[in-house]
């Protein structure tokens, strides 16, 4: 299995939903807490597994606002493993979810920087290192209904811009949906192999004009000739 | 985009004649009390012009073919037009023409011909088919729906601006034109929408120590007896609604009372009570001025406003102007509905309604604002909330959501009605009701009928359905209003014209004869015609982040990570050519006052418009914050620049002349780049006093529900680097 994420950014409104399910899960999950520092004061800051930003593309009037959420990706080639020098940080070779054990990290950040896509954050007030689980401690837990077993943010993203699933399976919905809309990796030539694809924004739907008989030219108010049309 | 259909005809005629009162008669008599008032029948109803029959009749009967356009001469002598003639008379104008538009809102002349073709081209030749049974109002059967999918999305943009109600009608005239209301792939309402135009509710006109009012304080005015006038002409509530200055103030005009009071216009006031709306700060306009007025004593040194109770969960600006604070809890720590009877969650197709229940035990002596208000109705003795013996009728909230009857069987509460609660809409109070909510996680959702769905309006099988659910009140077809007579009667007495009350300044009449046309029109925004456009050449606007929409009562020790302080959004290249660099400070100033802001470039905004988010800013001291927050001295609040009333006629709101709506998005502004010195957000304002027993915040939070429960990495694992390539 290859668990994972598929992301629309054709879809996301940058609404944070996805960050703060996140944070409001994991908090108190296998990996928690994700502590806050400065909480109620100048500049806060706090450990996120997930996070949004905003990019604008193009000049105006041709730019293009793209919200674009970022987690870990769960590469196969994850160079945030291979670095870590206690063994905390791990693949799993049933689902491929990386993880790190919370007893095992001593907070050195070597993973952080190995990671080009900025997925891991360090609490300050933990001491050690912290990265989206892909909600490990949601999607197996057989006290859930079936269709709550997966991640607190694709539950509860307002537009259903993320999708999860195992995508070894060609069969399904992520591999499918991935394949229709051309999924993509991001930085791929960095040879990371992520897990998660991104949907890229649609181009935009074009639309015909009514075509108007170019002999016709309008009406006038005399003109008018009522239609028979019963109330 | 009206005037390029209508000049090609590319109208969904069938939806006009049917559903909306476009073929409806209105007499043309110019100068006379019946001018552009609707034609009646001897019944009393509305009156078409029978295209089989070649004569008048009522517009409520199905049996007739009325004429959508035509003109024609009654027995008695008098001119009577349709109101689609009167629509295109009226837009057919070269004034309405795209090239004309264009040089108003700047939108190319070919871009408005090509919107409105393509909305066309979706409408008439991409329509889409419902195959469904349903009845229409008058019993007929019909075997499908027909789908026209042109939608629109306008929020609370429009109705900010000072001629809003008009956009509002005018956007809704171009649907219904399309046929687009209530169809597949339209606009669709929600239950328990749509409702009769007007309801039948009239706002209270009087009230009384120990007297329940004798209708709702807000209501739907038709025509100038309904004001809430005295015999003077002068407003009777303490913030003019329902004056002849905002006659429809269907909301209320809370962005009056402060300033009302102080200048005791129309009079002054003992006590002012506050809940929700935080009136010291971003709840204002014209907050610095505002401030001022809260402190602003009389020549005998007391406080124009003697008394002010809050009510609050949270140290808000205003609590520190307040007399007497009621403290209120959470939204985690109560009881609360949203109500079927009020604005509830529902979706187009299924009527929605939802609760929420305390997930949090209060550690402090606190009572919900809901409680305070049923045990202020019991200790009061209204009327409502005594039983037959003079004891308390309900023991508390809980028991008041459960018991409370509008009419039988219909409460605040939808769902899991009846004594075994097994009745939805209507039913017994059932005492079990919260619980079966908290079963179904706070929410409770019923999905109408295939035959429900669409044209609810006219839908019999709706209509039947929504007069037993309470939603309506009666199952009269809901006739779409394109031409307002209500508008009109208001009209007529702003000519002096209407038999009945008339305004009695030469200002309030001006207003009802410029702004109330029965047919939607644009104006300049009042604000806007009273200064020097190129004093003033940005539109300044605001909005709340997404992430923030529902928190404007708390900064959130999350939340604020995302946003802590705000800027100006500014279009890149205009700000370069003002010499305003990225992340540079700036002076924004309207007619009202200055403010220094940070600038941050976008792309996306229009190149004379600028834009922030809104109450992100916040007085430092205040919210539990530390007074070094960022909130306090880089973010900052647009509402400074913003006046309450005109700026050359300082008695008169600057709201929508017709419905009061507070004019917000009115604001226009000048930028220049601050100098190299001036730094932070300006105006600051003192800290905000510490409270008594006040605790300070901590450092750093660690929020969870238990410890967690680690998955351990095994050492074999480690050891045979398991798990990797």
């Amino acid at each position: 299995m290859k668990l994972g994420l598929l992301i629309d950014l054709d879809t996301c409104v940058g609404c944070h939903g996805c960050a703060t399910a996140c944070k409001q899960w994991n908090t108190s999950g296998t990996i928690g807490p994700l502590s806050d520092s400065n909480p109620y004061g100048k500049d806060p800051d706090g450990a996120w597994l997930n996070r949004i930003r905003t990019y604008e593309v193009g000049d105006a009037p041709d730019s293009k606002t793209v919200h674009f959420p970022m987690s870990c990706l769960h590469c196969e080639n994850a160079d945030c493993v291979t670095v870590c020098p206690t063994g905390a940080s791990y693949k799993r070779e049933e689902d491929g979810i990386v993880l790190v054990d919370q007893d095992k990290c001593m907070g050195c950040n070597l993973c952080a920087w190995a990671c080009p896509y900025g997925a891991r954050e360090l609490d300050h007030d933990q001491g050690v290192m912290k990265k989206c689980t892909l909600c490990v401690d949601r999607i197996y837990d057989q006290n859930l209904p079936e269709e709550e077993r997966q991640p607190a943010c694709v539950l509860t993203c307002p537009t259903s811009s993320r999708l999860f699933g195992d995508f070894d399976d060609p069969e399904s919905e992520v591999s499918i949906k991935s394949r229709q809309r051309g999924g993509r990796d991001l930085m791929p030539e960095l040879g990371y192999e992520p897990t998660n694809k991104y949907l890229p924004p649609r181009e935009k739907a074009t639309v015909e004009m009514f075509a108007l008989d170019s002999t016709e030219d309008g009406f006038s108010l005399k003109s008018w000739v009522n239609k028979m049309i019963a109330r | 985009m009206v005037h390029v259909l209508l000049k090609r005809r590319l109208i969904d005629e069938e939806f006009l004649v049917r559903y909306t009162n476009a073929p409806q008669l209105i007499i043309h008599a110019p100068g006379s009390a019946e001018h552009g008032l609707i034609l009646r029948t001897d019944e009393g109803e509305p009156a078409v012009w029978d295209q089989v029959s070649e004569n008048y009749a009522s517009a409520c009967d199905p049996n007739v073919s009325p004429a959508l356009v035509g003109e024609y001469q009654t027995p008695d002598g008098r001119t009577v037009k349709t109101a689609m003639a009167l629509i295109l008379e009226k837009y057919s104008d070269l004034q309405y023409a795209p090239e004309n538009a264009a040089e108003q809102c700047g939108i190319a002349a070919e871009d408005i011909e090509r919107f409105a073709l393509e909305m066309a081209q979706i409408a008439f030749k991409e329509s889409i088919r419902i195959d469904t049974e349903w009845t229409d109002w008058a019993g007929r059967k019909h075997d499908h729906f027909i789908g026209r999918p042109v939608s629109m999305h306008a929020m609370r943009g429009i109705s900010a601006h000072s001629n809003g109600f008009q956009t509002c009608r005018a956007l809704h005239l171009l649907q219904a034109l399309l046929g687009t209301i209530d169809c597949p792939g339209g606009h669709l309402a929600k239950p328990p929408y749509p409702k009769h135009i007007p309801p039948h509710i009239k706002p209270a006109r009087t009230c009384a120590p120990n007297t329940p009012l004798e209708s709702p304080p807000l209501g739907f005015p038709t025509s100038p007896e309904d004001l809430l006038i005295d015999e003077n002409g002068d407003p009777l509530r303490i913030d003019k609604a329902y004056s002849w200055d905002a006659p429809i103030a269907s909301h209320g005009m809370m962005h009056m009372v402060i300033r009302n009071a102080v200048n005791a216009d129309p009079y002054s006031i003992d006590t002012l009570m506050l809940f929700m709306a935080n009136m010291a700060w971003n709840s204002s306009m014209n907050t610095a001025e505002t401030m001022n007025m809260l402190r602003e004593k009389d020549d005998n040194g007391e406080y124009k406003i003697p008394f002010i109770v809050s009510c609050d969960a949270f140290h808000s600006e205003t609590v520190n102007f307040s007399d007497l604070v009621i403290p209120d809890t959470t939204y985690l720590e109560r009881y609360d509905t949203i109500s079927m009877l009020d604005r509830p969650i529902s979706e187009p197709h299924a009527a929605c309604d939802a609760i929420r229940h305390p997930i949090l035990n209060t550690d402090r002596d606190v009572r919900s604002w809901q409680e305070v208000l049923i045990e202020l109705g019991g200790r009061l003795e209204l009327p409502l909330f005594i039983d037959e013996n003079g004891g308390r009728r309900y023991k508390d909230y809980k028991d008041f959501i459960i018991n409370y009857e509008k009419t039988p069987g219909i409460g605040f509460l939808a769902g899991w009605r009846g004594e075994n609660g097994d009745q939805h809409l209507v039913g017994a109070p059932n005492p079990k009701q919260w619980e079966a909510y908290i079963e179904n996680e706070s929410f409770f959702e019923l999905k109408l009928a295939d035959n429900q769905r669409f044209l609810r309006h006219s839908n019999q099988g709706y209509l039947e359905f929504a007069k037993n659910a309470g939603w309506v009140g009666s199952t009269d077809q809901i006739v779409i209003e394109l031409y307002s007579e209500t508008l009109q009667s208001f009209r007529l007495a702003g000519e002096g014209l209407y038999d009945g009350p008339t305004p009695k300044t030469e200002e309030q009449a001006e207003r009802l004869v410029k702004y109330f046309d029965p047919l939607p029109f644009f104006y300049k925004p009042l604000e806007q015609q009273q200064q020097d456009e190129n004093q003033y050449p940005f539109y300044a606007i605001n909005q709340r982040p997404m992430h923030m929409y529902h928190s404007w009562d708390s900064q959130n020790a999350w939340l604020r990570q995302i946003t802590s302080h705000n800027y100006m959004y500014m279009n890149r290249k205009q700000a370069i050519d003002l010499g305003i660099d990225d992340l540079g400070w700036a002076w924004v100033e309207s007619h009202n006052g200055r403010i220094r802001v940070q600038v941050k470039y976008m792309e996306a905004v229009e190149k004379n418009t600028v834009w922030t988010w809104n109450a992100i800013g916040k007085q430092a001291g205040a919210w539990g914050l530390t007074k070094d927050a960022n909130e306090s001295h880089q973010g900052f609040l647009m509402n400074h620049l913003i006046s309450e009333s005109l700026p050359k006629q300082k008695s008169i709101t600057n709201s929508d002349p017709i419905t009061g709506q507070a004019a917000w998005y009115d604001l226009k502004v000048n930028i220049r780049a601050a100098l190299a010195e001036e730094q932070g957000s300006w105006p600051e304002f003192d800290e905000v006093k510490t409270l008594p027993r006040q605790q300070s915040t901590p450092d750093s939070v660690s929020y969870a529900t238990h410890s967690n429960v680690n998955l351990n990495r095994s050492n074999r694992d480690i050891l045979t680097r398991g798990g990797l390539k």
